[in-house]
Formats: C-alpha cells, sequence, structure tokens
C-alpha cells in the first residue's frame, strides 16, 4: 500500500525537479553559511558608526569613502600585495626547483621528503611562527646569536615586526601547494623528454630551460595563484610577527572589528579586500588558460 | 670493419640480467630490427646505443670509435620514440629545428632544412601546429622528420608504429622503408611484431629472455629459424614428431607412414618443423600422412585448414586459386617437400 502510494508522488514530479530536489541540502548549507554572511558584510558596509552611537542601519558611503581617501588605507593594500607578490614570486623560485628534485627522487625518499614538505601545514601556526622566532627574533635568536659570535653581522638580523620576516613565514607555508601544482606539472611530462632533448643535442641546463621549464610555467602559474590568494588573506602569520606594528588587509579588518570595534569599517576593507582578489585570480587564470590552451591542454 | 659494432654487450640490474652477451655488426645504409617479445632485451639494448643506459659490459663502436666515450647528446644518433616524445610547447616546425638549434646551424640554413625535411614526411601544410593539434600519425611523422633532420649517423626507432591503428600502421611501414631508402640512414628499429620486421629489415635480430636466437636476413630465419623459438615466434609453424635413420649413405625421416630423404636430419627420434603454406593436399595413399579436416576458414586470398592427424592438429594455409578445395569432415593426405621442413633432434 504504502509502497505504491510513494511511487505515486515520486511519478508526479517534474523530472527536471528532481536534481535541484537531491541537491537542495547541499544549496541550503551553503547558502547558510557562505552567502547570507557575505550578503551581510556586504550591507554592514555600508552602515554608519559612531563611537557612542554604534552601528546605524542607514545606507551611506561614509566607509568606502574614508578607504578611498585616507592614504593609511592604500599603503594597507599595497603592503598586502607587495607580500603577496613577493611570497608568490618566492615559492615559484624555490617550490620549481624543489618539486623537480621531488620528481626525480626514488620512492623511500620521495615519500620522506612530501611529509617534510607538507611539514607547515601539518603544525599550528603559533608553533610554526615562534619556531621562526626563535631562530631569529631579536639579539637572543638561535640563528643571529651565532652569527653574532661568528662575527658575520654586527647586528641581530631584523626579523619579527618585518615584512621579510612575514614573506619568508608564509612562503614556508604556502610552498607545498606550489610544490604540488609543479609536480603535477612534471607527472604529465613524457617520460622520455628528456631522453629526446638530449638526443638532439641538447645539454642538461638547455633541457631544463628549453624543454622543462616551458612546460611547468602552467603549472607555477596555477600554483602561484592559489598561493597569492591565501597570502594575500592570511591572517594568522601576519598578525603573529606583523602583530599591531606592521598591519596587512586581513589584520586590519581584524582590528577595527574586535578593537576599534567600527565593524561597518571593518566589513568595508574585508569586501575590498574579497573584491580585489576575486579579481585578480579571475582575470590570472583566465589569461593562463588562454594562453596554454591551445599548446598543452 | 662494419659501421656500428656492438660486442658482447651485457646490462643486468640487479640479479637480473636485461641483455646478455649481445654482439651484433650494422653495416652502414643497413636496416637491422631487434624483434623479440616485450622484456627480452630489445629496448635496453637500444637505449644502451642511444646512451640512456649505461652498459654492465660490452662495447659499442661507431665507425671504430667507441660510442661509450661519448655523452648522449653528443652522440649524432636520431631517436624515435614509441611516446613521440614531441616538445608539447613547441610547433612541429620548431620541434624539427632543435635539433638544428642545438647543432649551431645558421638561421637560413635551419629553415631551409625544417622545410625540407616536413616535405619529406609529407607535412608541409602543418609547419606551425602544436603536436596536441596533429593525429597520432601526424605525431609519429615529426618525430621522424626531427630525427632526421639532424643527419644522424644512425636512426634509432623504438616501437615506433605501435600506436597506431593497423591500416594507418601498415602505411607508415611502406613510407618507413622508402624515406629510409631515400635518405640512406643506418637504422635500428625495435619491435614485437614480427610481420612489422619482416616488411622493413635488411637483417632481423630476434632476441628472447635477453639473448639473441638468431641474426639474419628476414626470408632465411623465417625459412631457416635456428631455434625453434624464432620458427614458432616467426609467423605460424607446425611440430611433427617423428625418427630419422640412417640408410645406403642417406638419411630418412618417417613421420606415421610418410617417409622423405633429408640431409640434415641426424639419426633418432626428430620433430619435424612445416610451415602451414608449404604443405599441399593430396589423395589418401597408405605411405601418406593422413587426416581428417576438422575446420576450414575463408579468409579471402587463402583458405586456414585445421587437420586432425595421428600427430595433432595441423595448420594448413592453402592460396585461393578458385578450385575446388577439401570441405569439412573429408579425409585428406598432407604432403611436403623435403626442403620445407626443418628438422631438430627430440
Amino acid at each position: 500500500m504504502s509502497g505504491s502510494s510513494k511511487k505515486d508522488r515520486t511519478r508526479r514530479l517534474a523530472p527536471a525537479a528532481v536534481p535541484w530536489l537531491l541537491s537542495l541540502p547541499a544549496l541550503a548549507l551553503f547558502a547558510a553559511v557562505l552567502v547570507i554572511p557575505l550578503v551581510m558584510t556586504v550591507l554592514l558596509s555600508f552602515h554608519d558608526w559612531s563611537q557612542y552611537g554604534g552601528i546605524k542601519p542607514v545606507f551611506i558611503l561614509k566607509n568606502w569613502r574614508e578607504i578611498w581617501s585616507d592614504p593609511y588605507y592604500a599603503e594597507m593594500f599595497l603592503r598586502t600585495f607587495r607580500i603577496a607578490v613577493l611570497v608568490t614570486l618566492t615559492t615559484a623560485f624555490v617550490g620549481a626547483p624543489e618539486a623537480y628534485i621531488l620528481n626525480r627522487m626514488r620512492p623511500p625518499w620521495r615519500g620522506l621528503f612530501v611529509l617534510v614538505l607538507l611539514g607547515p601545514l601539518l603544525i599550528s601556526v603559533v608553533a610554526r611562527t615562534l619556531g621562526w622566532a626563535l631562530l631569529f627574533g631579536g639579539r637572543t635568536g638561535v640563528v643571529n646569536e651565532a652569527l653574532l659570535r661568528l662575527h658575520v653581522i654586527s647586528a641581530p638580523i631584523p626579523f619579527m615586526f618585518t615584512e621579510t620576516g612575514i614573506v619568508i613565514a608564509l612562503a614556508h607555508v604556502l610552498m607545498p601547494f606550489m610544490v604540488l601544482a609543479v609536480w603535477a606539472a612534471l607527472q604529465r611530462l613524457d617520460p622520455q623528454i628528456e631522453n629526446a632533448a638530449a638526443s638532439l643535442g641538447a645539454g642538461h641546463l638547455t633541457i631544463l630551460r628549453r624543454v622543462i621549464l616551458p612546460q611547468i610555467v602552467p603549472g607555477m602559474l596555477s600554483g602561484g595563484i592559489i598561493v597569492f590568494a591565501l597570502a594575500a588573506s592570511a591572517f594568522a602569520t601576519p598578525a603573529i610577527i606583523g602583530g599591531r606594528r606592521l598591519k596587512v588587509a586581513a589584520t586590519l579588518a581584524y582590528d577595527e572589528f574586535l578593537n576599534t570595534l567600527n565593524w561597518p569599517l571593518g566589513a568595508a576593507v574585508a569586501v575590498l579586500l574579497l573584491a580585489v582578489l576575486v579579481a585578480i585570480v579571475v582575470a590570472a587564470n583566465r589569461l593562463i588558460e588562454r594562453r596554454y590552451a591551445e599548446v598543452l591542454g | 670493419m662494419s659501421f656500428l659494432e656492438l660486442h658482447e654487450l651485457t646490462k643486468r640490474y640487479g640479479d637480473h640480467t636485461a641483455v646478455d652477451r649481445l654482439t651484433l655488426s650494422v653495416q652502414q645504409s643497413e636496416f637491422v630490427s631487434l624483434l623479440g617479445p616485450s622484456g627480452c632485451g630489445k629496448t635496453t639494448t637500444l637505449q644502451m646505443i642511444a646512451g640512456f643506459v649505461a652498459p654492465s659490459a660490452g662495447a659499442i663502436a661507431l665507425a671504430g670509435r667507441d660510442l661509450l666515450a661519448v655523452k648522449p647528446n653528443r652522440r649524432g644518433l636520431g631517436v624515435v620514440f614509441q611516446s613521440y616524445a614531441l616538445f608539447p610547447h613547441m610547433t612541429a616546425a620548431q620541434n624539427v629545428a632543435f635539433g638544428l638549434e642545438m647543432q649551431g646551424v645558421g638561421r637560413t640554413e635551419r629553415d631551409k632544412r625544417v622545410v625540407d625535411a616536413l616535405a619529406l614526411v609529407g607535412l608541409s601544410g602543418f609547419a606551425d601546429r602544436h603536436p596536441r593539434r596533429l593525429s597520432g600519425g601526424q605525431q609519429q611523422r615529426v618525430a621522424l622528420a626531427r630525427a632526421l633532420v639532424i643527419r644522424p649517423h644512425i636512426l634509432l626507432l623504438d616501437e615506433p608504429l605501435s600506436n597506431l591503428d593497423a591500416k594507418l600502421r601498415e602505411e607508415m611501414q611502406i613510407e618507413l622503408r622508402t624515406i629510409q631508402r631515400t635518405v640512406g640512414t643506418t637504422t635500428i628499429l625495435v619491435t614485437h611484431d614480427q610481420a612489422e620486421a619482416m616488411a622493413l629489415s635488411d637483417r632481423i635480430v630476434i632476441m628472447n629472455h635477453s639473448r639473441v636466437e638468431q641474426i639474419a636476413a628476414p626470408q632465411h630465419a623465417y625459412e631457416r629459424p635456428a631455434t625453434p623459438f624464432v620458427a614458432r615466434f616467426l609467423g605460424k609453424t607446425n611440430e611433427l614428431a617423428g625418427s630419422a635413420r640412417a640408410e645406403g649413405g642417406e638419411t630418412i625421416v618417417t613421420i606415421g607412414p610418410a617417409r622423405w630423404s633429408h640431409s640434415r636430419a641426424k639419426p633418432g627420434p626428430i620433430i619435424a618443423a612445416v610451415r602451414p603454406e608449404k604443405i599441399a593436399f593430396a589423395a589418401p595413399a597408405a605411405d601418406r600422412f593422413a587426416g581428417v579436416v576438422k575446420t576450414r576458414i575463408f579468409q579471402g586470398n587463402h583458405w586456414l585448414y585445421r587437420v586432425a592427424t595421428s600427430a595433432g592438429d595441423i595448420f594448413v594455409i592453402r592460396q585461393n586459386t578458385g578450385d575446388d578445395m577439401p570441405a569439412e569432415g573429408e579425409q585428406v593426405a598432407l604432403v611436403w617437400r623435403a626442403e620445407d621442413m626443418t628438422v631438430r633432434g627430440a
């Protein structure tokens, strides 16, 4: 009885509705945890705020005008993207050779070094950053102390509260994304391609430059997009190493929300960061696809 | 002194011997195939000549000079790989030009030779295409042009046709042979396809289990296989047990009721190998080897018979001449000439 009635109900549904119905839970979750908060944040960025009056739900451009006119915010965003670009370049220059070496390793060693490579992702950001601080933090950092005693340097290398420090720490943790992207590109290479180039008279360096590198550039670019986006939106590492003194867009938004309590301004900073990142990533991705689709597919 | 000399060439990987004391002399402009089942060491041999694999022992000499002392990128050998290994980020013309650039050939001459090489393989209109936009057969031709344009001392082909479909493979075989004859480059082909090896080569090196079984011209290896492996690997063959004995100054081979005088047989129990196309049908008689037709399959230009005999099933191939042929279930006698039999001691 119940079986036949269930059958009837299914039959009454339009076939086109079934996929929608099946993906409804996922769509609801997506809307609840991503779309609605995002829309609310965008709306929040247009609200007014005052020291004593708190948030007023009106529609004004005050926050956006402030970000636009005050050079303080321009400096913040400029620093954020400067750091992101430097991190991307560092991971590309270190990560591509690293992936090439990893790809040529024999099985037991390869697994070991993949683990070493993924290490920073497995360690808490606090422990990792404190590790860097132990090495370079002020006069008592292990490396600084050793270099001072050896008279290689006359003053400790500054690390904490410097952009260099943030770049190094971010490059360290984001390296796996670059290495894995390049590694994937390397594994698509024809295993005989180096032999083919050698048989045509090319030496090792020529093979790397003329044959291997051009084929892993798409991998470096897609890895670069991931690293750039993660570096520009990173919060924990810049917060610990840069502290209050050296803010980036993410830590700035955090401070507006939790210290100044100016939520609308914080929301405007966060929305601007998101919009600029999305624009850069989409544009870069489209450029890469157009450039390499025909050649490498 | 021949052009390329491999002397006692050996490659061991731990306990496994991939190539065992291979000795081979190749003449200038000769087309030699290394033929054998997979894992017989033919590709390892090719890679040792190319310099991608270092031999464990033995020597390779090219025109009298020690080739092992030369780095792979200085050997001046053209290689065509099974996967073609084209540079996917370069156009067909750039792929072909790469080797000339490495040799430092000037721009004008380089462009001219690239055009000539692409014309030689029939790809004149495809110079600006990337490999991904070329068909398998076209990629194969680019790989061949790329290897030939540097005017290599030797052309090494590693299963170059195995990724093509049957019809295209046949076309490329003919074309490959024509091009090799035109250019006159000494060529070594690695293949597991016995028809391909026989169609293309001046001589075949048949390998099995890391060792050379026979080195001979295709027809000679087919008609006079040196080992049972060669007889089975090159084409179909029937094996029949019998005996041989000396009789009045000649050796008589007996299989069932049939007798042949055979000069190469040694007295004692023997196994005779006969190719299916060398066997003819005859009217049954008391002194003839007899059987019953089990199945016959029509294959256009020939008939393939399976005949049940006292020595087991025998394959017979007869040309389709339009004459009446024995039907299934019919009693037949099988006859062949003494010289069509390869006899070995059992």
